[in-house]
């Protein structure tokens, strides 16, 4: 299964099983669904904010490993960190899920497990939706000022 | 080998005619376990395909001249195939769709449209592929009818009391799947079409997942409307049917207008053309006729029982086999199956068994399979599939076997 391990590595594993800041936060300051229709993936992200930062995020849904984990890793690379700061990472991980690493620049390495994904296309959306769900809190975020 | 089906028919030979079967995927050996999604085509259709292109191709019911007869006949006689296949009364009952989404939308619009009203009743059942629901949901917004769902068991059969009690004077339209794509389940048409014929209700039945594996007898089944895909029958994709029987298809207006679905044409009014040209508007997919009727021809040389009886082995092999793995839960056990095995893999998520299962060169269907109420019935997102067709073999489901180890092995 040696070509298998570039996805399903053990961190992958990891965060599936025991997903981090797994849970619902009581009367978050924001809130969002994320869906992917061709799969049934579901995501339920509960954020607050606090004007400057991301304080707490916490996520409960359905999906596979690779969703799991990317959603599970997310969380704990967002919570503290600002709008643009996680704009930043996201960016990375955009970079990383439709082009691949390119190890002569710095990457990041709780992203580093997100190398292989590139290669199967029919699953970059399970990797970015949890990011995609972010995505729409932090509009919704910049149109309220 | 005591349940070695291969001893009477012979795969090995069917295979030769699939060429595609002989490819690897991601460097391993096909096995192609997805025929249920589409089927993989044989020579013989491709071949029929070429022939039209290279020998003998021109647009249909025009010209005057040899090539465009020659492509016409054969346009026709793929309906008569069809026609002869399904047992229909009248080459004129077979009308060339895209498929049998194509189909069902055609009858929603074409016969429901004009018959339906405010209190009517349209009856399917709750494990019904999208295209045999949405359709109805747009109709019964437009119209005021009610849509009504027959429920199924945790078995995955369907609760025929329950049906019983639904259908009354108010029933206008039955319109089920013959078997579920999702759960296998081959449902008891006759039986539900004879209690709709008794209250003179239209009845539809959405063949795409049974009629390329046991004899449908529109006839026999008392159905008005029938529907299917020749993409699932080893036939070209862009190519299904709707059969409809002659004295309903006489009354019902067109679904799309244009070329070739008139008598004539002025500035003031159409007259419209008779069945089946009525429902053929524009330049037909011709290709595609004439490839379904190359499929069909095919399969009926095989022959339906001889193939059943194959794929039946098939799926109590895999039944069998598959069950010795604990970490299994097969959903949809009902009494009479068609050859497709939907199954859970604990708490592993079916994209997760069919990334690594593609890695290993199996081809499985994952996700809900647009059954998404069927789906929550269980209370579950999705599942992975594994569906044989006549062109699989012991070996196919001794590797999907393997695979579905090893896939457990990589999360433990």
């Amino acid at each position: 299964m040696s070509e298998l391990n570039d996805l399903y590595q053990e961190i992958i594993l990891d965060h599936n099983k025991n997903p981090r800041n797994w849970g619902k936060i009581d009367l978050p300051s924001n809130f969002a669904e994320g869906f992917n229709p061709l799969c049934g993936d579901k995501i339920e992200l509960y954020v607050n904010y606090n004007g400057d930062k991301i304080q707490d995020i916490k996520f409960e849904g359905n999906g596979c490993a690779i969703s799991k984990a990317s959603a599970s890793v997310m969380t704990t690379m967002v919570k503290g960190k600002t709008k643009d700061e996680i704009t930043k990472i996201y960016n990375e991980f955009h970079q990383i899920i439709t082009e691949g690493c390119n190890h002569d620049h710095y990457i990041d390495e709780n992203l580093e497990v997100f190398c292989g994904v590139k290669e199967y296309p029919g699953r970059v959306k399970c990797a970015a939706l949890a990011w995609h769900t972010l995505n729409d809190i932090l509009k919704r975020i910049d149109n309220n000022g | 080998m005591k349940n070695d089906p291969n001893c009477k028919f012979d795969v090995a030979k069917i295979r030769s005619d699939f060429p595609i079967l002989s490819q690897k995927m991601n460097a391993k050996p096909l096995i192609y376990l997805d025929s249920a999604a589409s089927t993989m085509k044989p020579r013989q259709v491709v071949e029929s395909i070429s022939d039209l292109y290279y020998g003998y191709y021109a647009n249909i019911h025009r010209g005057v001249y040899l090539f465009s007869q020659i492509s016409t006949e054969k346009y026709e006689n793929a309906r008569s195939v069809v026609k002869k296949y399904i047992n229909a009364k009248y080459d004129e009952e077979i009308i060339f769709t895209r498929g049998a989404t194509e189909s069902i939308n055609l009858i929603a619009h074409s016969y429901g449209r004009p018959n339906l009203k405010e209190g009517d009743e349209i009856i399917v059942t709750e494990m019904e592929h999208h295209a045999n629901i949405v359709p109805w949901q747009q109709l019964c917004k437009e119209t005021g009818a009610k849509l009504r769902y027959i429920p199924f068991d945790d078995k995955g059969e369907l609760i025929l009391e329950e049906y019983d009690k639904m259908v009354s004077n108010k029933t206008k339209i039955v319109s089920i799947v013959h078997i579920s794509n999702s759960l296998g389940t081959i449902n008891p048409v006759k039986y539900i079409f004879n209690k709709a014929k008794e209250v003179g209700a239209v009845t539809l039945l959405d063949a795409s997942q049974s009629i390329q594996h046991v004899k449908v007898d529109v006839q026999e089944l008392n159905c008005d409307f029938l529907a299917f895909s020749g993409h699932k029958i080893y036939g070209p994709t862009g190519i299904g049917i709707l059969y409809g029987k002659l004295h309903l298809l006489e009354d019902m207006p067109p679904y799309q207008t244009g070329g070739d679905m008139i008598k004539s044409v002025s500035f003031e009014r159409t007259l419209f053309a008779d069945i089946p040209g009525r429902f053929e508007a524009g330049t037909q997919n011709i290709e595609g006729a004439i490839g379904l009727g190359a499929a069909i021809e095919y399969v009926s040389s095989i022959g339906l029982d001889e193939i059943a009886q194959y794929e039946h082995s098939l799926l109590e092999y895999a039944n069998q086999k598959i069950r010795e793995i604990p970490q299994v839960t097969i959903i949809g056990n009902a009494k009479q199956k068609a050859s497709l095995i939907s199954f859970l893999l604990e708490d592993i998520h079916p994209h997760d068994v069919g990334t690594i299962m593609d890695k290993l060169g199996i081809a499985v269907r994952t996700g809900q399979h647009c059954t998404e109420p069927t789906m929550k019935h269980f209370g579950i997102t999705a599942t992975t599939r594994a569906s044989f067709a006549f062109y699989n073999t012991i070996d196919d489901i001794n590797v999907f076997i393997e695979g579905i180890k090893q896939v457990i092995e990589t999360f433990e």
